[in-house]
């Protein structure tokens, strides 16, 4: 099975594992401002339709993926609503694409995304803001200097989360973007393809131990980091 | 001239209602009171962190908020520097940007702006600059908080309590500190307090609060020897504040020699330097009073004085009458029984000898 190092895995797995991390890190960059502002709108805002909208962004937590997959298909397809706009203004595709890929998976990871941002925003204490105001700072200071510093370990936590559900994605994937080699198949996709053709256990196997490697390391990276910002915050 | 500060607010918090009057040109401006009285409420509102549902806050004559003409100028907008009861230094940054925070917001400062290193002499806090808030004990911590204040360039500063969650050791520390803060800057100061001793000592004027309202205002002298504020709920006892010098020591004995107004008074301590100035206090309830020179007496102070009022009790029936005794000047307040008033025939004119034992002079 292990002829050298670089020929362990054949082109065509490679390619599912660069596809797997450029849609996994599109999706969470992509999703980073609207999970710290929606995260924002849940921890402080005072409006009507908070609990509405609190339900809207957990909704692909408790959805079956493939119906989450099929509304996507359904709206951002290219005869969609939202899909046909983004063509006619955008020239944007994507259904079919990779860039789909990384919606199915934003959209996915984004209730996970915003629950770790939302709690660490909730346990900012207020006082330190007031105290930053009668220093001088406004309200967008505030938040850039006070804030957003103070509540970086939740963010973090919610980019790795984010990353590790859109790296294991796969129902609303294969539904939204089906299962296109070199565009929209991914690792999960990869993998269940080689279980359904006769002695591709081999294949299956090594991109499982692939997946398994990228997401320990992802929470590795994830643990290293809170720490060290935890310990900038607490101080020895 | 309009007073430094100038504020008439109404505000209801709940059961609550803070309706509160205040005029001052103090230096510093102690906001006395029990707790649940409306001292932080007041200072929130001048703050900016309270938006008043009616009446103004004015500054120099500058109309910070005036709700009947829609103005609420914003917190980061007001250059008032607030310390806080529990310092709230920023966790994530070193003691110097916490220091300088304020200064990266206040690009108006220009010339008259506050030096970091005037500062830092000022407050003794020059060793910590490279540590972080987490690694300072409460004392440094209220020291650092004290100078974030300065450096943002305030025209006013404000203190809740400052003191208030520290040991007494760590208080002594931090008093003489304000007390510079007092006399050096030509920032107006607002400080917070229920402890009549700090009040005592660092307060030129005195606001005393109760219920939300503002009972009386005015220097601290005259408001601690107030009488009719004495019955108040929460309000000290009636004493006497009086400026004094150090004139010299009986070292044999351990005493100090001081001058005032009132005449040469001996007190039991011995480490002041020669020609320090400072204010002592005494309790109205530890004056004696004598129609005339008393000898084979332990107290070593009598000073020599006329009544100037006399005060009848709140109810009728109480035994207690509070007197004001015109020593050359100062006024003395003295605590006695109407009994004692009736025997010796007491009535405004008289003179009298107030008599203080010196271990009950209280001193900085």
């Amino acid at each position: 099975m292990l002829e050298t190092a670089g020929a362990w895995l054949s082109p065509d797995e490679w390619t599912a594992v660069r596809l797997s991390l450029l849609v996994a890190t599109t999706a969470m960059l992509a999703s980073l401002p609207f999970g710290i502002a929606v995260a924002f709108l849940l921890a402080r805002g005072k409006f009507w339709g908070r609990s509405l909208l609190d339900a809207a962004v957990h909704l692909p937590l408790i959805l079956p993926p493939v119906v989450t997959g099929y509304l996507l298909l359904i709206w951002f397809g290219r005869r969609g609503p939202v899909g046909q706009l983004l063509y006619d203004y955008f020239g944007i595709v994507l259904s079919f694409r990779w860039t789909g890929a990384a919606l199915a998976s934003a959209v996915m990871g984004f209730p996970l995304m915003v629950r770790a941002m939302r709690l660490s925003i909730e346990a900012v204490d207020r006082k330190l803001e007031d105290a930053a105001g009668t220093l001088g700072a406004n309200p967008v200071w505030v938040f850039a200097v006070v804030t957003l510093p103070l509540c970086l370990p939740g963010i973090l936590a919610g980019m790795i989360l984010s990353f590790a559900k859109a790296m294991g994605e796969f129902g609303a994937t294969i539904t939204f973007v089906s299962n296109i080699p070199g565009e929209t198949q991914t690792l999960p996709s990869a993998i269940y393809t080689f279980t359904q053709v006769p002695g591709g256990d081999a294949g299956a196997m090594r991109l499982t131990l692939i997946s398994i490697a990228i997401s320990v390391a992802a929470l590795f990276a994830s643990e290293v980091m809170a720490r060290l910002v935890a310990r900038r915050i607490a101080a020895s | 001239m309009s007073p430094v500060l100038d504020i008439a607010v109404q505000h209801r918090l709940g059961a609550f209602v803070l309706n509160a009057e205040l005029r001052s040109d103090g230096r510093l401006t102690a906001l006395f009171g029990a707790s649940g009285s409306g001292k932080t409420s007041l200072v929130n509102v001048i703050g900016g962190l309270v938006r008043p549902q009616a009446g103004h806050v004015r500054l120099d004559g500058e109309t910070l908020v005036d709700t009947a003409r829609g103005i609420f100028l914003p917190k980061h907008r007001r250059r008032i520097g607030y310390v806080f009861q529990e310092a709230r230094l920023f966790p994530h940054l070193s003691v110097r940007q916490n220091l300088l925070f304020g200064q990266w917001f206040s690009r108006t400062s220009g010339s008259n702006g506050v030096e970091l290193s005037a500062v830092l002499e000022l407050l003794g806090i020059g060793h910590l600059l490279a540590r972080r808030p987490g690694a300072l004990s409460g004392g440094e911590k209220q020291r650092v908080a004290i100078g974030r204040a300065l450096l943002a360039n305030p025209r006013l500063l404000l203190m809740d309590e400052p003191l208030s969650s520290l040991d007494e050791a760590r208080k002594a520390e931090i008093l003489p500190y304000i007390e510079r803060l007092r006399d050096e800057s030509r920032i107006p100061i607002v400080y917070v307090s229920h402890a009549i001793t700090e009040v005592a000592r660092l307060a030129t004027t005195v606001a005393v609060m109760d219920g939300g309202t503002v009972k009386s205002c005015g220097p601290t002298s005259e408001i601690l020897s107030r009488l009719d504020l004495a019955g108040l709920p929460g309000a000290p006892e009636a004493s006497s504040l009086i400026e004094a010098e150090v004139a010299g020591f009986d070292r044999e004995f351990g005493l100090a020699r001081l001058e005032t107004r009132a005449g040469p008074l001996l007190v039991s301590r011995g480490d002041f330097a020669p020609g320090r100035k400072l204010r002592i206090r005494i309790l109205a309830s530890d004056v004696l009073v004598s129609t005339g020179p008393l000898s084979g007496i332990s107290a070593l102070n009598q000073l020599p004085g006329k009544v100037a009022e006399i005060r009848a009790p709140a109810e009728s029936g109480a035994s207690a009458v509070d007197l004001r005794i015109d020593c050359g000047g100062e006024i003395l307040t003295a605590r006695l029984t109407r009994k004692s008033v009736a025997a010796l025939g007491l009535a405004v004119g008289s003179p009298v000898h107030a008599v203080v034992k010196s271990v009950s002079v209280e001193t900085p």
